[in-house]
């Protein structure tokens, strides 16, 4: 197996690809405070503390265990206008989409209505 | 471990031996490097196999193949497949006794080993928990026939399609 | 075109059934990702920047249009109703799902197709010449050859766990429009001079990547009846000796690098010499019936030159210039082989959309013998077109954004998707390519400068063949931020040849200046009618890098 990635810097949220769908997922806090997914990444929980990462890291730990993501790990972040964005450029795609294709993608809220109401 | 042939799971005979004391151990499996000392001290009735690393030199691993029942190819991981190559050469080297993938192998790997040239395949234990031989039985099956002349039968495509033709088929 | 027979079909049904089986066996936990990872990219599946990719071989870049039709299909009913395709003439989708990728191979099973081995540590899709069969410089065609070893690749028992990737190349042609140089094997059709048999030239040790370098002459003559023993021995001795160490070592130039080719040569012909060869080749009836599904179509006997086309070109000079640029000679008189531009200017290099996809399906289907190709500059080829239909195909390609006459001009840029798409990419790609499109978009600039291939990768893995391209264009990560690396000097053709890098990484919206810059140098210095890269050879890089430097002062 993969050696876990070192934490980077705090503040920080969790992202991972779902496993059978293949897009971006963010740990975010469900109705009775345990961590579920969620395809927003206005939503994204934002742990501000070691313990708070801690929490992040071991539900990626579990979900990637149980088969339910991939590729889970935590990204540092900036908070602007309220919402975490990744403080690189990389992670900043990934919770946007193509910049040659703006139409496509969460920049143009692909799959996050649906997965709001649906989850 | 779990040790399984096309067959399913099997019983193993083979003891692995401390360094090069076989002793009286009917079915005695050595290290590669213990291999020169052990044929010293082995008996006519006694079967020798070895543990070799997929590095091994083909040259002087050829020079005592006459002289072992089994060859057991290491595999340090199952995407680490210099193991195929090897078994490919040793058979081509005339060896008929058996030869064993030993390493953490997995299921959709089981119709390649074969088709190299091994009959069984040993199993770690964490392994062989996840992908219960039912796996592997089924896995091994899943691909009819391969292209590939020169490894194993004559039910390739290619030798399929020539035996149609000379049958006067259409193909 | 090839056809499947049964057992062709059976085969790649077998494989749908086996993968379906494999997500079934990753879901529930039998196999770890890591053991699944190989097995789903043998099949095509990537996990990228935000969704699966999955690539879909287009073996040789040859295709009929059912088969694209089916590939429109599937852009539309599983992606976002477009794709891209590669510098290794495949077809990729950026956003399937995984749960759905069982179903997306049982619909291109329906048209003879599959994802096999476009991706993982084996033997990847084999590319060949896009004018195979219709080039006037063609020696034979290089299809059969290049359909025996997909088959004989496919799903090879002992070469599937190999220490990397291996890509294999074959042309027919004197001029090499298939880069063999570049690849881990290149087979070149030639003539012995003594016995006059077609032979195979085979290098080994070619490809890109983290450390460049040109394919080595291990054969100058190998009997095409020994072809797959011959190969046999090469990846056996690259499976056993090839670096597993480093991945970034691992490819087979390292190998030939390490011992030398000389070495190299000599264990690959004492295995090749040891191996039973007629046990392992395909009988001369078997490569006979290969060959005889890639004889040319019945062609009509139609003068050299087509007097409606000429008539058509003098009265539309947009048409006459897109003739001029797009088209290529072809074997039969009054025919020719169109290259359709996948570069519009703005657009994604390489990406098509469902409805651009059947409108050139139906081309293909009405105007060129059901036959099209993949470029692996990202275009497509319609080989067999009589020179008098052009006019309407021209008309009905500018309807749909497909009618750009840039084929070998400086906006038929290669790009790979860059971080636009890809996990590994460091840097974008696409936007540069855009930025440079705008700059150059001028149809008379583009033809005064005439013929300058621009190839850019948005990471060191080098899929845009950067180290190629006459302007190579590489984007790193500098900083936390993202920098483009010009190199200039490579060529792709015969005379295979790396860039040399220019100078110091630029910031992306620097890239357009630098570009024009080389350009001017290259406008005032060109003597007669010598082209970009004559004079890159003659003047050397001196004036290139003095004009480049001004460009990285400015900005530093």
């Amino acid at each position: 197996m993969a050696a876990a990635p070192k934490r980077p810097a705090l503040p920080a949220i969790l992202l991972a690809n779902d496993l059978l769908d293949g897009d971006i997922v963010f740990a975010t806090a469900g109705a009775e405070g345990a961590l579920i997914w969620t395809r927003d990444p206005a939503h994204a929980l934002v742990a501000n503390d070691d313990k708070a990462a801690e929490q992040l890291e071991a539900y990626a730990a579990n979900q990637l265990a149980t088969n339910h993501v991939v590729d889970a790990y935590l990204v540092d972040v900036a908070i602007e206008a309220g919402q975490p964005v990744p403080r690189h450029y990389r992670e900043r795609m990934k919770t946007l989409g193509p910049s040659n294709r703006p139409d496509l993608g969460k920049q143009a809220g692909e799959g996050i209505e649906r997965a709001e109401q649906g989850a | 471990m779990l040790l399984l042939d096309k067959s399913g799971a099997k019983a193993d005979v083979w003891t692995r031996s401390e360094g090069a004391a076989i002793d009286n151990i009917s079915h005695a499996l050595v290290a590669w490097e213990a291999l020169p000392e052990a044929l010293q001290q082995k008996s006519r009735d006694q079967r020798l196999g070895v543990i070799v690393p997929n590095n091994v030199s083909i040259a002087e691993l050829k020079l005592v193949l006459r002289q072992l029942s089994l060859v057991a190819v290491s595999f340090p991981s199952f995407s680490d497949g210099r193991g195929f190559s090897l078994a490919k050469l040793i058979r081509n080297h005339g060896f008929t006794g058996t030869l064993r993938a030993s390493g953490p192998l997995i299921a959709d790997q089981f119709a390649y080993a074969i088709s190299c040239g091994f009959d069984e395949i040993e199993l770690p234990d964490a392994s062989a928990g996840r992908q219960p031989v039912e796996q592997w039985l089924k896995a091994v099956a899943q691909i009819s026939h391969g292209y590939q002349r020169g490894y194993g039968d004559n039910r390739n495509i290619l030798d399929q399609r020539r035996a149609a033709r000379a049958a006067g088929g259409a193909v | 075109m090839y056809r499947y027979d049964e057992f062709d079909e059976r085969f790649v049904r077998e494989r749908v059934a086996q993968f379906r089986d494999q997500v079934a066996r990753r879901l529930d936990g039998s196999l770890t990702e890591d053991e699944f990872k190989p097995l789903r990219l043998k099949n095509g599946v990537y996990l990228q920047l935000h969704a699966y990719m999955l690539r879909i071989a287009v073996p040789y870049g040859t295709l009929n249009s059912r088969q694209l039709r089916q590939l429109a299909l599937i852009g539309e009913k599983y992606d976002r109703g477009y794709g891209h395709f590669t510098t290794r003439t495949n077809l990729q989708y950026n956003w399937p799902k995984l749960r759905d990728i069982p179903d997306i191979l049982d619909l291109l099973a329906d048209v003879e197709m599959h994802c096999i081995q476009t991706s993982g540590n084996c033997i990847r899709n084999v590319t060949a010449d896009h004018f195979a069969g219709v080039a006037q410089d063609e020696i034979e065609d290089p299809r059969p050859t290049a359909e025996l070893i997909r088959q004989w690749s496919s799903l090879h028992p002992e070469f599937s766990y190999l220490p990397r990737k291996f890509k294999i190349a074959v042309t027919g042609a004197e001029h090499d429009r298939a880069v063999i140089k570049a690849h881990d094997i290149g087979l070149r059709l030639r003539r012995h001079p003594d016995t006059h048999e077609i032979c195979f030239e085979v290098s080994v040790g070619g490809g890109l990547g983290r450390t460049p370098m040109i394919g080595k002459v291990v054969r100058d003559y190998l009997p095409k009846a020994d072809l797959l023993a011959y190969l046999e021995a090469v990846m056996r001795v690259y499976n056993l000796e090839g670096r597993r160490d480093n991945k970034y070592k691992a490819r087979v130039k390292i190998l030939v690098h390490e011992i030398g080719v000389e070495e190299f040569t000599r264990r690959v012909e004492e295995e090749f010499a040891r191996l039973d060869g007629p046990s392992v080749n395909a009988d001369p009836a078997e490569v006979a019936r290969i060959a005889a599904y890639f004889a040319p179509p019945s062609y009509e006997v139609l003068p050299e030159t087509s007097r409606v086309l000429e008539a058509t070109k003098a009265a539309n000079p947009a048409f006459a210039r897109w003739v001029e640029t797009n088209t290529t000679p072809h074997k039969a008189p009054g025919y020719t082989a169109l290259t359709i531009s996948l570069k519009p200017i703005g657009e994604a290099p390489g990406d098509a959309t469902s409805e651009q996809m059947r409108l050139v399906a139906d081309l293909a289907e009405q105007y060129s013998h059901d036959e099209l190709r993949v470029t692996h500059a990202q275009n497509l080829v319609l080989p067999h077109l009589r020179q008098r239909d052009l006019f309407t195909i021209w008309q009905k390609l500018g309807e749909a954004g497909l009618a750009s006459a840039n084929i070998g001009l400086i906006t038929d840029i290669i790009a790979c998707p860059g971080l636009d798409y890809c996990a590994l990419a460091t840097a974008r790609s696409i936007p540069i390519a855009q930025a440079i499109q705008r700059r150059f978009a001028d149809d008379e600039r583009q033809r005064l400068i005439g013929e300058l291939n621009i190839k850019i990768s948005g990471c060191i893995n080098a899929c845009g063949h950067h180290h190629i391209g006459h302007i190579g264009i590489l984007g790193l990560e500098k900083r936390g931020i993202e920098s483009y690396q010009i190199t200039l000097g490579g060529e792709a053709t015969e005379n295979a040849t790396i860039g040399e890098i220019l100078g110091p990484g630029l910031a992306a919206e620097d890239v357009p200046d630098a570009i024009g810059r080389i350009v001017d140098v290259y406008l005032a210095e060109r003597q007669g009618n010598e082209s970009f890269i004559e004079s890159v050879r003659r003047l050397g890089l001196a004036p290139f890098k003095a004009a480049f430097q001004e460009v990285a002062n400015a900005v530093a």
